[in-house]
C-alpha cells in the first residue's frame, strides 16, 4: 500500500479509535455504577434512572458499532458472501452478540428467568471495538515500517538528468532519457540512468545499490549505475539502460516480487488458517452449549460471555501475518545491503545450508588473471613462446587466453593471425600459424597429442605450489615452455571464507585448475576441501554429488558459465559486478562483487527465518493458550473467567507484537567482515 | 436434562454442523475461463472481501490470464499470490492487474492473499 494511502487509513482508524474511546470510558464506569463510590446511590440496581442510563449507553454503543466498528460488519459480510471467515467475522459476531444480548435484556427483561441475567454488556461492545480498532491503527503504522526498505529504494531514483541534445546541455525529466543519450554528471550529482562512461573519470559512491561503502573509481569504458552518487570528478556517459530496464528498477521489481512471495512454511500455515476461523466459530458455539448445560447460574449470561470472549481472543491475523511480515522486512533489509533475495523459497533454503561451493575464478579471485612467469624449454625463447601462445589464443574466450594475449601485448609483442584454430573446452587450444602447429593447454592435452612434456613438469609443479596455473605450450609437436598465470585473490576473500566457516558451513572451492594450484589457493584463503580439475560442464555434477552426500549446498558463481551449477544447487548465489547482474540464473544475487555479501545474505536469511519461527510459535502459543482460557478451562480449577475486554486487549496486542517483532529485524546488525 | 438444555444442545450441534458445511464442505462449481482472441484463457476476478469468482476452471496446456481488479482498500487483499505457479502481484485499488501462467497437469491450485485469508481455486481440467 502506498505511504499516502497508509497515512489516510491510519488517520481514519485513529478517528474511529478516539470516538470509541470517548464513548468507552464513561460506558465502562456507568455499566457498573454500584461499584463506583457515590454513583451507587444515584443509579441503584433496578431503578428507572439506571434503565434510562443504559438506554443512553445502548444508543451510544450502537453509534460506536456503526462508525468505529463498521469495517468489521462490512468485512464479515463480504467474507460471508465468499463462504469465508476472518478476523472481521469474529469481532463482528462477538461485539454484535454482546450488543444484541444487552439490548434484549434491557427491553425485554421478562424473557430472562432471573434478574441477574439482565445486566448489560455495552461496555464490552464499545471497549472491544475501541481496542481492536487501535490495534489495527498500530498495525497499519507498523506494516508501513516493514516496507520502508522498498520505499527507500524507490526514493533513490533521480528526478532529472542533464543530457546533450543538439550539441547543448539540457536538463530533462529522467523518464525522457533515451538509449544512447550522452548524459552529463557533475561533481556531487546523482547518476540518472545506467550507462558506460565515454568521457572523464570520477569516484562513484555505489553503496545504496551494492552495499559497498567504499567509492569506486570509474574511467572511460566503465559502467555506471543509475541512482549512485558521483563524488568529486565529472564525466559523461552513454545511456545503456533507461526506464524500467535500469538496475534500480529491476531491483525494486525483484524486491517487491520477493516480498509478495511465500516462504514454504507459509503453505502449512495457510492450511491451518483455512480451518482456523470457522473452527473458532465452532469452539465458541460449543463453549456456549457447555457453559449453558453445566455452568453456574445465570447460565445464559455466562454462556454468552464465554462465547463472545472466545470469538474475540482468537487472532487469525497474528497467524496470517507471522510469515509475510518477517519476509517483507528481511528481504527489504537484504536489499539495503545490495543483496537481492528472489523469493521466500530461497530464504528458507538459505537458512538450511551446510555446504557452500565457491567458484574460484571471479568469486574468490579477482577474475583478472595475468602472466607471471614464462619458462622456456631448451632451445626456445621467452618472447617467442609468449607470441606463439598469444597468436594461438587470440580468438579464444577463455580468461587464461585473455591473460596470455595481454601478457604478450605488455611485452610489445604482436601476435600473428592463426590460419586455423580449435578450442577443446577445459583442455586447451590447437592452432596453426602458417606452417607452425601450436598447442596451448594442460600437460595431459599435449601428451594426448603425442608431445612429451615431462621435462618441464618440475617447473610446472613449483609454479602450481605457488598458486599459479601452469599452461604448457608445444610448437610442432615439441614442448616449448610453460607459461604461469595467476589470478590475484580478492582482498576480502580470506576474511569472508573465515566468516562462512564461523557460520558452521563447510566451504568448498571448485575450479578447473590443476590440483596443486587449486590446493595452494585453497590453503591461502583457508579452504579445506578443494574440487580441482573440474571441467566447466561438470560443475553442476559436482554440486549434485555433494547433495547426494546429504548436504544442502549453495553455489556461488559469477554468472553465465556457472548457470547450470547455480541451478543445480539448493541456493544459487550470483556475484554480480555492477549493472550486469546475472539475476535470472540465481536465487540470491549480490550486486557487489564481494564474497562478504554471501556471509551477509546467509546471516540475514537465518535471522529472517528465526523471526518467522518466533512469530509462528508466538501466534500458535497465543491462540493455543488464549482460546482454552477464554473457553473457561481455568474456571473449575481457580475460578478464573476471562473478560471479553481483556480478550480484546490480548488480541490487539498479539497482532501488534508479531509486526513489532518483524520490525526488530531491521535493527539486525551484520557481522562486519574485515576487508 | 431440562428441556431448555436439550434445546440449546441440539441448537448448538445444528450450528456446528451448519458452520462446517457452510465454510468447508460446500463447494462451488466455478466459472470456466473464456478464450480470447490471442489464444489465452482469460477471467476477470473482482477482489472485495474475497475473490469473485473464487473458483476458475481452465483447460491444461493453454496459457491463462487472470485479471484481478481490487475494489477495496483493506490491506488484507493488497497482494495476490499464486504460489504453485510462482506468481504474485500487488493489487493497487481500482487497477486491473493481469497475471499470466501456463497450467500444467489437471489438478487444483490455490490463489490467496499474502496472509492466506482470502482464497480462490484454479481447477485445471484435461483439455
Amino acid at each position: 500500500m502506498p505511504a499516502v494511502d497508509r497515512q489516510a487509513e491510519y488517520r481514519t482508524l485513529m478517528h474511529k479509535w478516539w470516538f470509541a474511546a470517548a464513548v468507552g470510558a464513561p460506558t465502562m464506569v456507568l455499566s457498573y455504577p454500584w461499584l463506583v463510590p457515590g454513583l451507587g446511590n444515584v443509579f441503584p440496581r433496578g431503578s428507572t434512572q439506571l434503565w434510562w442510563l443504559w438506554v443512553a449507553m445502548g444508543i451510544a454503543s450502537f453509534a460506536v458499532l456503526a462508525y468505529s466498528g463498521n469495517q468489521f460488519f462490512t468485512g464479515a459480510w463480504e467474507a460471508l458472501k465468499h463462504r469465508s471467515a476472518n478476523m472481521h467475522t469474529l469481532i463482528a459476531i462477538g461485539t454484535g452478540t454482546a450488543w444484541i444480548y444487552s439490548t434484549v435484556a434491557l427491553l425485554f427483561p421478562q424473557v430472562f428467568p432471573s434478574a441477574q441475567m439482565t445486566d448489560v454488556y455495552y461496555d464490552v461492545t464499545v471497549v472491544v471495538t475501541a481496542l481492536v480498532v487501535l490495534g489495527m491503527a498500530m498495525e497499519v503504522k507498523a506494516r508501513g515500517r516493514t516496507s520502508e526498505a522498498i520505499e527507500k529504494l524507490i526514493g533513490l531514483a533521480p528526478k532529472t538528468a542533464r543530457v546533450i541534445r543538439d550539441g547543448a546541455e539540457v536538463e530533462i525529466p529522467v523518464d525522457e532519457v533515451v538509449l544512447a543519450d550522452v548524459v552529463v554528471v557533475r561533481p556531487g550529482a546523482k547518476v540518472p540512468v545506467d550507462g558506460v562512461i565515454v568521457e572523464g573519470a570520477s569516484a562513484v559512491d555505489e553503496s545504496m545499490i551494492t552495499g559497498e561503502s567504499m567509492p569506486v573509481e570509474k574511467r572511460v569504458g566503465d559502467e555506471v549505475i543509475g541512482a549512485t552518487i558521483n563524488k568529486t570528478g565529472a564525466f559523461r556517459f552513454r545511456a545503456t539502460k533507461v526506464g524500467a530496464d535500469t538496475a534500480l528498477a529491476t531491483i525494486v521489481r525483484m524486491v517487491g516480487d520477493a516480498q509478495a512471495s511465500k516462504v514454504p512454511i507459509q503453505r502449512i500455515v495457510d492450511v491451518v488458517s483455512g480451518y482456523f476461523t470457522p473452527a473458532v466459530l465452532i469452539l465458541s458455539a460449543l463453549g456456549f452449549v457447555i457453559w449453558y448445560d453445566f455452568g453456574p447460574a445465570p447460565a445464559f449470561a455466562y454462556a454468552t460471555i464465554v462465547a463472545v470472549t472466545t470469538l474475540i481472543i482468537a487472532c487469525p491475523c497474528a497467524l496470517g501475518m507471522a510469515t509475510p511480515m518477517a519476509l517483507t522486512t528481511g528481504v527489504g533489509l537484504a536489499a539495503t545491503h545490495g543483496i537481492l533475495i528472489r523469493s521466500g523459497d530461497a530464504l528458507q533454503a538459505a537458512k538450511k545450508l551446510d555446504t557452500i561451493v565457491l567458484d574460484k575464478t571471479g568469486t574468490i579471485t579477482l577474475g583478472k588473471p595475468a602472466v607471471t612467469d614464462v619458462i622456456p624449454a631448451p632451445g626456445f625463447e621467452v618472447d617467442a613462446i609468449l607470441a606463439l601462445a598469444a597468436a594461438a589464443e587470440r580468438d579464444s574466450e577463455h580468461p587464461l587466453a585473455a591473460a596470455i594475449v595481454e601478457g604478450a601485448a605488455e611485452r610489445g609483442l604482436t601476435p600473428l593471425q592463426p590460419t586455423s584454430f580449435e578450442a577443446v573446452p577445459g583442455h586447451g587450444i590447437r592452432a596453426r600459424l602458417g606452417g607452425t602447429r601450436v598447442l596451448v593447454g594442460k600437460r595431459a592435452f599435449l601428451e594426448a597429442a603425442g608431445v612429451k612434456a615431462a621435462a618441464l613438469e618440475p617447473d610446472a609443479a613449483r609454479l602450481a605450489d605457488e598458486g599459479k596455473t601452469p599452461v604448457f605450450v608445444a610448437v610442432d609437436d615439441r614442448v616449448a615452455g610453460v607459461i604461469a598465470i595467476a589470478d590475484p585473490v580478492k582482498p576480502d576473500s580470506r576474511a569472508a571464507i573465515a566468516a562462512l566457516r564461523k557460520l558452521g558451513l563447510q566451504v568448498v572451492m571448485i575450479t578447473g585448475d590443476n590440483r596443486r594450484t587449486a590446493d595452494a589457493i585453497g590453503r591461502a584463503v583457508g579452504i579445506d576441501r578443494v574440487l580441482a580439475e573440474v571441467l566447466p560442464q561438470d560443475k553442476a555434477h559436482e554440486v549434485r554429488k555433494l547433495q547426494l552426500e546429504g548436504r544442502t549446498v549453495a553455489m556461488v558463481g559469477d554468472g553465465i558459465n556457472d548457470a547450470p551449477a547455480l541451478a543445480q544447487s539448493d541456493v544459487g548465489f550470483a556475484i554480480g559486478t555492477g549493472t550486469d547482474v546475472a539475476i535470472e540464473a540465481s536465487d540470491i544475487t549480490l550486486i557487489s562483487g564481494s564474497l562478504r555479501g554471501v556471509v551477509s545474505a546467509i546471516a540475514i536469511s537465518r535471522a529472517t527465518m528465526r523471526n518467522v519461527y518466533q512469530n509462528l510459535v508466538g501466534a500458535f502459543v497465543y491462540n493455543g493458550v488464549g482460546l482454552p482460557i477464554a473457553l473457561g478451562v481455568l474456571y473449575p480449577l481457580v475460578g478464573l473467567l476471562l473478560s471479553p475486554i481483556l480478550a480484546a486487549l490480548a488480541m490487539s496486542f498479539s497482532s501488534v507484537t508479531v509486526i513489532s517483532n518483524a520490525n526488530r529485524l531491521k535493527r539486525f546488525k551484520l557481522v562486519e567482515v574485515a576487508a | 436434562m431440562t428441556p431448555d438444555r436439550i434445546l440449546i444442545t441440539l441448537g448448538g450441534v445444528a450450528v456446528v454442523g451448519f458452520i462446517a458445511w457452510f465454510f468447508w464442505l460446500k463447494r462451488t462449481p466455478g466459472v470456466k475461463a473464456s478464450i480470447v482472441s490471442d489464444g489465452y484463457q482469460e477471467q476477470m476476478i473482482l477482489v472485495k472481501g474475497g475473490y469473485t469468482p473464487d473458483t476458475i476452471r481452465v483447460a491444461s496446456g493453454r496459457p491463462v490470464r487472470l485479471l484481478f481488479r481490487r475494489e477495496e482498500t483493506a490491506a488484507c487483499s493488497e497482494h495476490v499470490v499464486l504460489a504453485d505457479f510462482g506468481k504474485s502481484a500487488a493489487l493497487p485499488t481500482g487497477t486491473v492487474v493481469p497475471i499470466e501462467f501456463m497450467p500444467g497437469e489437471p489438478g487444483e491450485h490455490e490463489f490467496t492473499c499474502q496472509m492466506g485469508m482470502l482464497r480462490g481455486r484454479i481447477v485445471v481440467e484435461a483439455a
